[in-house]
């Protein structure tokens, strides 16, 4: 019988400064020496981070009332639209949305040099923001209309909500056709010319986790720079994928839905990007601790590089068309390493999550824990994993106007 | 003593007419390996390029190009990098043909070397955080 420890014993030591917290790529050393049964004795608290473009991304605002008051039908940040179907001056701005005006892809391809990411990079930042909101007039909201300006400490609320984050896994993209094409994973080069791939690998919080034992509902993170919360299972969460024997999955997994005040968090982890010819979108670092409840807890954060797969995608043709098949999988390893072999040839690698930036949210985690700032929260209930029995939908297409069901 | 420098020759409309890689070739005995060239949204004509031959050479041509009214910069400050801004996700290693931007291992942080930088100005959108610059940008 191993070691077990309970969220109760971890939190008194963290708070006891007695807590023994290392990063996922720290504690690979330690059970490469002693075993994960001799690092399940040692560690209490394993840290893993991620830094990449998330898309699904986007703050939730409540402006307080102007005077007189207005039920905002349609708003604007900055120019960039914002979802104005709520209560009457509450919004959702999405990280890709983009200003009515923007050229889109029009001289393809587009630059996209400002969106939703961006704005919420500046808003973090506390930069003032410029407002314009519309409406039609009410008895009880009689203002149809206000342009003003204000900074993230002049409103009620600013809640980062994103529907799917930290995704488990992801495929390397590539590009078998003739021409340069340009995706949400990057530029492709034409003829195998490059390999991108998006994920910290053995750095990131659902392949440290694979079969969601530990991370639910509830659970306290590292979001943007400040404290945010697990707050549901991610859209297009997906479990029921086939899995190695350590669990990870071979293909993208799972995924995380998060929450947190922004007015905590920081414009370094929070970055509005554009991607050429694709849209605009936001990097989001995220990190989550891992508490080491017993052995094979620590045995699923032994998970190296070498040990994790994803598979080689062609997003000339196969990936939009929905067509079936890859390109065979590859590592985390060798995708680090600069080249992968795909076909038998040698084609360049590169990342559009940041290690470094996953490195350092795995790092700042454990300061904040060490420091006795942060302590673990057990999940107010699970979420789906693999006996779930999960299956991903495609979009039915059919004629709406036949049926009569 | 021989030389070699990478230089930015930056012409303005009044002279871009002018044969001036001949010159440099026949009246000052220079080597001239064309890096890129192209018109600036300026109608300023651009050259990006790397001279090489006799110390006494090169200064006899670059005082008489300055003559003709050529400004003449010096490559490595052409494109900068925002340090602050970049995120090292290391999208732009592919995409750059020169190796000036690379992505060092095992730190996995983005590395410029400005020296090996042929102005080509292909990372300045293919960086998804915009930390690549170039001078005319920052200039406005």
């Amino acid at each position: 019988m191993g070691i077990e420890r309970t969220y109760e014993e971890i939190n008194h030591k963290i708070r006891s400064g007695k807590a023994v917290i290392l990063t996922a790529e720290e504690v690979l050393d330690l059970i490469a020496g002693e075993g994960a049964a001799g690092a399940a004795k040692k560690v209490d608290v394993v840290t893993t981070g991620t830094f990449g473009p998330m898309c699904s991304s986007g703050v939730f605002l409540n402006f307080g009332h102007p005077k007189p008051r207005i039920k905002m039908s349609e708003v604007y940040l900055n120019g960039v639209p914002a979802y104005a179907g709520i209560a009457a001056v509450d919004v959702y701005l999405g990280a890709t949305a983009l200003p009515p005006g923007d050229p889109r892809n029009r001289n393809h391809p587009g630059e996209f040099r400002y969106g939703g990411g961006h704005v919420i990079e500046e808003l973090v930042a506390g930069e003032e923001i410029r407002l314009e909101a519309h409406s039609y007039g009410t008895d009880c909201y009689p203002l149809k209309k206000i342009e003003t300006a204000f900074r993230l400490s002049e409103i009620n609320e600013a809640v980062l909500y994103n529907p799917r984050n930290a995704y488990q896994n992801y495929n390397v993209a590539v590009n078998l056709g003739q021409k340069t094409i340009y995706t949400y994973m990057g530029i492709l080069k034409p003829n195998l010319g490059n390999a991108n791939y998006s994920s910290a690998g053995q750095l990131s919080p659902l392949l440290n986790d694979p079969l969601l034992k530990t991370i639910g509902m509830g659970t306290r993170i590292f979001l943007g720079g400040g404290v945010g919360y697990v707050t549901w299972h991610g859209t297009q969460h997906n479990p029921s994928v086939e899995r190695g024997e350590n669990g990870v999955p071979k293909t993208p997994a799972g995924t995380l839905a998060v929450a947190g005040d922004l007015k905590q968090m920081q414009r370094r982890w929070l970055r509005g990007l554009s991607m050429l010819g694709y849209g605009v979108t936001l990097q989001v670092g995220l990190g989550i601790p891992i508490p080491i409840l017993n052995e094979e807890i620590m045995s699923y954060c032994a998970v190296r590089d070498e040990e994790i797969f994803a598979p080689v995608v062609d997003y000339s043709r196969v990936y939009p068309y929905r067509e079936a098949g890859n390109l065979g999988l590859v590592s985390y390893a060798e995708l680090r390493s600069g080249a992968v072999t795909i076909k038998n040839r040698q084609v360049p690698t590169a990342s559009l999550s940041s290690y470094a930036g996953a490195r350092e949210i795995a790092r700042t985690l454990k300061e904040w824990i060490s420091a006795g700032k942060f302590t673990l929260t057990r999940p107010a209930a699970p979420l789906p994993s693999v006996e779930a029995g999960i299956q991903l939908q495609a979009l039915p297409q059919r004629n709406p106007d036949e049926g009569g069901f | 003593m021989a030389i070699k420098q990478k230089l930015v020759f930056r012409f303005p409309p009044s002279v871009v007419e002018q044969p001036f890689i001949y010159r440099l070739v026949r009246d000052f005995d220079l080597m001239v390996n064309i890096l890129r060239a192209d018109i600036n949204p300026d109608k300023e004509g651009r050259l990006m390029l790397e001279l090489s031959g006799s110390e006494p050479d090169y200064r006899r041509a670059i005082e008489w190009l300055k003559q003709q009214g050529v400004r003449i910069l010096n490559l490595k400050q052409q494109i900068t990098w925002n340090e602050d801004r970049c995120t090292h996700c290391g999208a732009c290693s592919v995409i750059c043909p020169s190796g000036a931007l690379e992505l060092s291992r095992p730190a996995m942080t983005v590395t410029f070397d400005e020296s090996k930088c042929i102005v080509c100005e292909l990372c300045l959108k293919a960086c998804p955080a915009r930390a690549m610059k170039t001078l005319l940008e920052q200039a406005r």
